[in-house]
C-alpha cells in the first residue's frame, strides 16, 4: 500500500504546501532575515547586523515597558481566570438541576471576536466611569483592570468547560471512598479531585498564558495604547512599530523575532510539564 | 438528615452565586442591545436606563449605522471567506495529514513538525512579511484570504487530523486497496468518511478563529476595497471618525454578535466538545 500512496505524494500535498508556504514558511524565513535589514518595503532590504535589536530595546520604543505591562497581565489573568473558572466548575459538576444552561450563559463570550467584544466593554466601561466624571482612558490603571475584567469574561467559560471535562472524569469511586474514611468537601477536594485534574490544570495554564501574552485585538479595541501608550501590550507595540511611521520596520520585525522567542519557551515549558507528566502516569 | 438539609443550603447558595454570575455575563450584551434603540445623544448621558419615550428611536440606529458602514455586505464576506476556507481546510489538509502519517521518512516527518511549529509561531512574526508576499501574488481578495487561511490553519488541522489517522487501523485501507481501490478512493470512500468527528472538530475550530479573525483582513485586505469582513467594519467605524455615532456603533455591534449566538445556540453541542477537544490535543 505504501508503494502506490508514495506515488500520489503531490497529489495529496501539495494545495496545502503551496498554501502554507505563502502563509508561513516564506514569511517566517523572510521575517528573521529581515529582522537584522533595514526596509522599508521587502525589496529594498539592506544588511544592519544586530542594530535592530538594540534599537528595540531603547527608551523611546517603550518594548521593555510593554513587556512589563504584559506580563504582570498575564499573571494576574492567569491566576484570576483559572480560580474563577475552576471553582464555577465545581459549582457545575454538583449534580444540580438546570446547570447546563449556566454553562451554555458561561461560554457564550468566547465565541465572540475581540474587535467586536473590545468595543462593546469599551462602550460599557465608559458609561461606568462617566458616572465619576472620567473616561478609560483618563488613566493606564482604568485600562489595565479593563483589560483584566474582559479577558476574563473572555476565557473563564472555555477554561471551565476544560476543567468540567477534566472533573468528570474522577472516578465517582474515589469520590466515594474518600468520604467513607471520613474526608471533608474541603479535603476531598484538594486531595483527591485537585490531583486527578492536574492535567487539565496545565492545559488551562498554557492556554490562558499563551492567550493573555499575545492579545492584541482587545487591547487594539479596548485602548488601542491610550493614554500615552501606557497600556500597550506587546502585540500592539510590535503593530505599531510596523505601522506607525517609516523606517521602523526593521525594528518592528527584530521586535517580533523577541516576541517569538519568548512564545516558543513558553510552549516549549508547557510541552516539557505534559511530557514529564506522561512519563509518571 | 442533617446532611441532605446542609446540602440543600449550598446548593441554593450556588444557585444565587451562578445566576449572579450568570448575569454579569450576560449583561454586556443586554447594554449594547439597549443602548442601540436610543437616540445617540441619550446614550452617554444615560446609558443603564431602557430606552423609553423620547430615547427610544426604533430601528434609526441600525438603518444609519447600515447604510454608513455597509455591514451587510461584510457580514456576507465574512460567510464567504469563512465557509470557503473551513471547506478548502477540511479538505486538503486532511488529505494531508493522512499522507503524512501514513506514510513514514524523513522528509515527512520533517513536514509534520514544520506544521506543528508554525502553531507556536504568532502572527506579529509574519504579519508584515506575509502581507507584502500576498501583494506580490494578488493575493487580496477573498479568494487570497481563504488560500492564506488554509495556509495559516493547516497547523493545528494537520496536527489533529493525523493524530486520528495514527488511531484507525491500516487494515480497512488494505482491504480497499485489494479491492481496487487507488490512494485517492481508498482516502474519500473509506477514510474521510471515518474520520468525520474530527472534521467537525477541525471546522469549528478553525471557523470560530477566522470568523472572529481581525488583523489578517485587515492588513491583507484593507479597508479600501469592498471586501471587508465584520471585524474589519467595526474598527472602521470606530477607529476612522472622530466625532463617533455612538448608537450606529451599538446597532452593530449587536448585529455583528447576532449570527455568532445563533450559530452558538444551534451547534452548541458540537462547538463545546470540538473546543474541549482541540484545547486537549492542541
Amino acid at each position: 500500500m505504501e508503494k502506490t500512496l508514495k506515488k500520489y505524494f503531490l497529489i495529496f500535498t501539495l494545495p496545502t504546501l503551496i498554501a502554507f508556504s505563502f502563509a508561513f514558511i516564506i514569511p517566517f524565513i523572510q521575517g528573521i532575515y529581515l529582522s537584522f535589514c533595514e526596509f522599508t518595503t521587502v525589496k529594498n532590504a539592506e544588511f544592519v547586523g544586530l542594530a535592530n535589536y538594540k534599537l528595540a530595546f531603547s527608551e523611546g520604543q517603550g518594548f521593555l515597558y510593554s513587556l512589563g505591562f504584559t506580563t504582570l497581565f498575564t499573571l494576574i489573568s492567569v491566576v484570576s481566570i483559572n480560580l474563577l473558572a475552576f471553582t464555577l466548575a465545581l459549582f457545575l459538576t454538583r449534580k444540580m438541576k438546570g446547570t447546563n444552561v449556566y454553562r451554555t450563559i458561561f461560554f457564550m463570550p468566547n465565541l465572540i471576536g475581540g474587535i467586536v467584544l473590545g468595543y462593546t466593554w469599551q462602550q460599557m466601561i465608559n458609561a461606568i466611569l462617566y458616572q465619576f466624571e472620567t473616561t478609560l482612558v483618563a488613566d493606564a490603571k482604568y485600562g489595565f483592570w479593563g483589560l483584566i475584567i474582559l479577558m476574563n469574561w473572555q476565557m473563564i467559560g472555555y477554561m471551565m468547560i476544560i476543567y468540567i471535562a477534566g472533573l468528570q472524569n474522577v472516578p465517582t469511586e474515589l469520590i466515594e471512598a474518600a468520604k467513607i474514611d471520613g474526608a471533608t468537601s474541603w479535603q476531598t477536594l484538594l486531595k483527591v479531585k485537585l490531583p486527578m485534574v492536574m492535567s487539565s490544570v496545565t492545559i488551562c495554564v498554557f492556554l490562558t498564558l499563551s492567550n493573555s501574552f499575545k492579545l492584541f485585538d482587545q487591547n487594539k479595541a479596548l485602548t488601542n495604547g491610550a493614554p500615552m501608550n501606557k497600556t500597550r501590550m506587546l502585540a500592539l507595540n510590535i503593530y505599531d512599530t510596523f505601522y506607525g511611521k517609516t523606517g521602523y520596520e526593521g525594528v518592528g520585525q527584530a521586535k517580533a523575532v523577541i516576541f517569538f522567542l519568548i512564545v516558543a519557551v513558553i510552549a516549549l515549558g508547557q510541552l516539557s510539564l505534559t511530557r514529564r507528566r506522561e512519563v509518571e502516569h | 438528615m442533617i446532611q441532605s438539609k446542609q446540602v440543600k443550603r449550598t446548593n441554593a447558595i450556588i444557585y444565587v452565586v451562578l445566576t449572579i454570575v450568570a448575569m454579569v455575563v450576560l449583561y454586556p450584551l443586554f447594554f449594547i442591545l439597549i443602548n442601540s434603540f436610543k437616540g445617540k445623544f441619550f446614550i452617554s448621558r444615560d446609558p443603564f436606563s431602557i430606552p423609553s419615550g423620547e430615547t427610544f428611536v426604533g430601528v434609526d440606529n441600525y438603518i444609519n449605522g447600515l447604510t454608513k458602514t455597509g455591514l451587510l455586505s461584510a457580514i456576507g464576506w465574512s460567510f464567504f471567506i469563512t465557509i470557503v476556507s473551513v471547506a478548502l481546510l477540511i479538505l486538503f489538509t486532511g488529505m494531508t495529514a493522512y499522507y503524512l502519517a501514513r506514510i513514514k521518512n524523513k522528509w515527512t516527518n520533517g513536514l509534520y513538525y514544520m506544521f506543528v511549529f508554525s502553531m507556536i509561531v504568532p502572527f506579529q512574526m509574519v504579519m508584515f512579511t506575509m502581507s507584502s508576499l500576498a501583494d506580490t501574488f494578488h493575493l487580496k481578495n477573498p479568494i487570497g484570504m481563504c488560500i492564506l487561511y488554509l495556509g495559516f490553519g493547516a497547523g493545528l488541522s494537520v496536527f489533529m487530523f493525523a493524530g486520528f489517522v495514527k488511531s484507525v487501523p491500516i487494515e480497512i485501507e488494505e482491504a480497499a486497496m485489494i479491492d481496487g481501490c487507488n490512494p485517492l478512493q481508498t482516502f474519500f470512500k473509506v477514510v474521510f468518511p471515518i474520520m468525520k468527528p474530527t472534521a467537525i472538530t477541525v471546522a469549528i475550530l478553525n471557523a470560530m478563529w477566522i470568523w472572529n479573525d481581525f488583523l489578517l483582513p485587515y492588513l491583507v485586505i484593507g479597508i479600501s476595497t469592498r471586501y471587508k469582513t465584520i471585524p474589519v467594519v467595526v474598527q472602521m467605524l470606530v477607529g476612522s471618525n472622530g466625532n463617533k455615532d455612538l448608537g450606529a456603533l451599538m446597532a452593530m455591534l449587536v448585529l455583528s454578535i447576532i449570527p455568532i449566538i445563533i450559530f452558538y445556540l444551534t451547534c452548541q453541542k458540537y462547538i463545546i466538545e470540538g473546543v474541549v477537544a482541540g484545547a486537549v490535543k492542541g
